[in-house]
């Protein structure tokens, strides 16, 4: 006994104090200064106001919150994230869950299919977003000159949001089936075979055995696709000019907060627009891990 | 058992089918930006008639496009910005997550609890300080300035984490037996027993390092100092009808990973689907 009145540490615990302190070291030093100093100085500046001709910041309270719970523009790219969301996460869960079935099998050609069906994720949305935005060019693009149509697919308020999703969808999709699939491989073969004995045919298993075995994977997948929409951004600054009349309907919330801290030099409404975004995330969470008791299926 | 032979057959044809078309829709844009990119202005921009296949197969625009844009240069950028990332993140995660997974010490939870907390925060709160720092000690427009934020991850920490508590005890019972001390049990033992999951983590961090669009852009906008994505954004507002040169610039820009990509196809895909699995 120490004179503190604590047992005294044998070699191997004070061993594995000097070690794991030694192995984290690096990475807690590195998310102190990445990660939590940069948060709390964030939260910080969207009290500021970033002055004019090198001023410095000045103090405006919570000005910056009630100018941007006024403010028509967030407002509207909130609402124009949430449009994003609301084409992307179903759409790709759901084409995407379908074709992990179809490809979760022994067959011809599987690797090829999976291979060409995940390349969008190993090409930069730079790219990928110029040329989508050339498909979608409304007088020389391949979509209206095939189809015979003149639609604005980027530039017409009503729509050119929805378009973007569809380059979303596109280039998440393989993504997502990736992980199905390596949840479907964790379904054991004897369900299906002792489902075809009880004459369960192949849509009806997908919906009594596949769906339920494979929930934890797909609340899993959801929680991920939900929050990385929210915080869409290269499609959006690839795709959308400034001079496009479609922009007011189209950008997203991380758009405006690049727009406000990095081109506009408003650092501190940047701020307060990250800090939205973040209370956001936070109650999605909070849904979601609500929803996860009522309807996930844990072995 | 002819009919059900039958029906099985049909199933797959049609299973096939989908398939197919699903694939010919994920190719279209890739198969347009490389028709394109032969293409004169005139034949990419004509209506009527609408020219799918180029009639000649023109250099014209990948020539023009790197007269304009150092692709040697952005290439290396990038490299060197993947290569960082994935060194620097492979090195931390693997020995945080052993500490993390294997050891038992006071402050442990706690600061596995940063690791967590960064993990459910959408990063672009920590843009704007890491730029100010990057600004204030004049680092703008140096390789060192885009490997920044990846520095470390508490993403990749976490993803080691998993692989060593899924490791059996009883090796690293024997390698204390044996004499070796913590540090030697980590290097010799336990550290190459999680290889599939630094190989997945580096794979992951190299995918996004490339598609990282915004940081870049901030940071590095000297011409010497873009990265493929960075410059590709920065050309696109300069050539706003040249679109056979747009598409070169992006083919130039995508072709290595996709050759690296249908490489490793497998060990890709199964790296991003462990990492992503556990995220």
């Amino acid at each position: 006994m120490t004179k503190n009145g604590k047992p005294a540490m044998t070699g191997r615990e004070k061993s594995e104090l000097l070690w794991g302190w030694l192995f984290i070291l690096p990475t807690v030093i590195g998310l102190i200064i990445l990660n939590i100093i940069p948060i709390i100085q964030t939260i910080y500046q969207s009290f500021f106001k970033t002055g004019d001709f090198r001023k410095g910041n000045i103090f405006v309270g919570i000005e910056n919150y009630s100018k941007v719970f006024g403010d028509a523009e967030v407002w509207q790219s909130l609402i124009n994230t949430l449009k994003y969301a609301i084409v992307e996460v179903p759409f790709s869960i759901v084409i995407a869950l379908v074709l992990a079935v179809l490809l979760n099998r022994k067959m011809k050609g599987r690797s090829v299919y999976r291979t060409i069906i995940f390349l969008p994720m190993v090409a930069a949305p730079a790219a990928v977003a110029m040329v989508w935005r050339w498909l979608f060019n409304s007088d020389f693009g391949l979509i209206n000159n095939v189809f015979h149509v003149h639609v604005k697919w980027v530039s017409d308020p009503k729509i050119a949001v929805f378009a973007v999703a569809v380059i979303g969808v596109w280039s998440i999709l393989g993504y997502n089936m990736v992980l199905f699939l390596s949840g479907l491989q964790e379904i054991p073969g004897d369900y299906y075979e002792a489902a075809q004995i009880d004459g369960a045919t192949g849509i009806k298993s997908f919906f009594h055995i596949t769906i339920p075995l494979l929930s934890p994977t797909i609340f899993f997948v959801l929680v991920t696709r939900v929050i990385g929409a929210l915080q869409v951004f290269d499609l959006m600054y690839m795709v959308m000019d400034k001079s496009n009349p479609a922009l007011d309907k189209t950008q997203s919330l991380v758009y405006l907060f690049y727009k406000y801290a990095f081109i506009n030099k408003n650092m501190g409404y940047g701020a307060t627009i990250v800090v939205l975004l973040l209370v956001i995330t936070m109650i999605v969470t909070v849904f979601q891990m609500i929803g996860q008791k009522k309807w996930v299926f844990y072995n | 058992m002819d009919s059900m032979e039958r029906n099985r057959k049909i199933v797959t044809v049609v299973i096939h089918v989908v398939l197919i078309l699903v694939s010919i829709t994920m190719l279209i844009p890739f198969i347009w930006m490389i028709l394109t990119a032969f293409k004169s202005v005139t034949e990419a921009t004509s209506v009527d008639p609408f020219v799918i296949l180029p009639t000649v197969w023109r250099k014209d625009s990948f020539t023009a496009v790197m007269q304009n844009m150092n692709f040697l240069v952005l290439y290396k950028n990038t490299l060197l910005l993947i290569f960082f990332r994935v060194v620097c993140a492979v090195l931390t995660a693997t020995m945080a997550g052993y500490a993390f997974g294997r050891l038992h010490f006071k402050g442990r939870d706690a600061c596995f609890s940063l690791v967590l907390f960064q993990m459910m925060v959408p990063a672009q709160i920590f843009i704007i300080p890491q730029y100010l720092m990057i600004s204030k000690a004049g680092m703008l427009n140096t390789i060192f300035a885009l490997v920044f934020p990846g520095m470390v991850t508490a993403f990749g920490t976490f993803l080691l984490r998993q692989g060593y508590m899924g490791l059996p005890n009883d090796l690293e019972e024997a390698a204390r037996l044996d004499g070796c001390n913590i540090g030697q049990t980590f290097l010799h033992i336990m550290a190459p027993l999680t290889r599939s999951s630094m190989v997945a983590l580096g794979i992951f961090t190299a995918v996004f390092a490339f598609k990282d669009l915004m940081w870049p852009m901030i940071v590095n906008t000297d011409k010497d100092m873009l990265v493929l994505s960075s410059a590709l954004a920065k050309m696109q507002g300069q050539y706003v009808s040249k679109f056979p040169e747009l598409m070169a610039a992006s083919l130039i820009a995508c072709i290595p990973m996709i050759v690296i990509y249908v490489i490793f196809q497998k060990q890709f895909i199964e790296g991003i689907a462990t990492s992503g699995g556990k995220l």
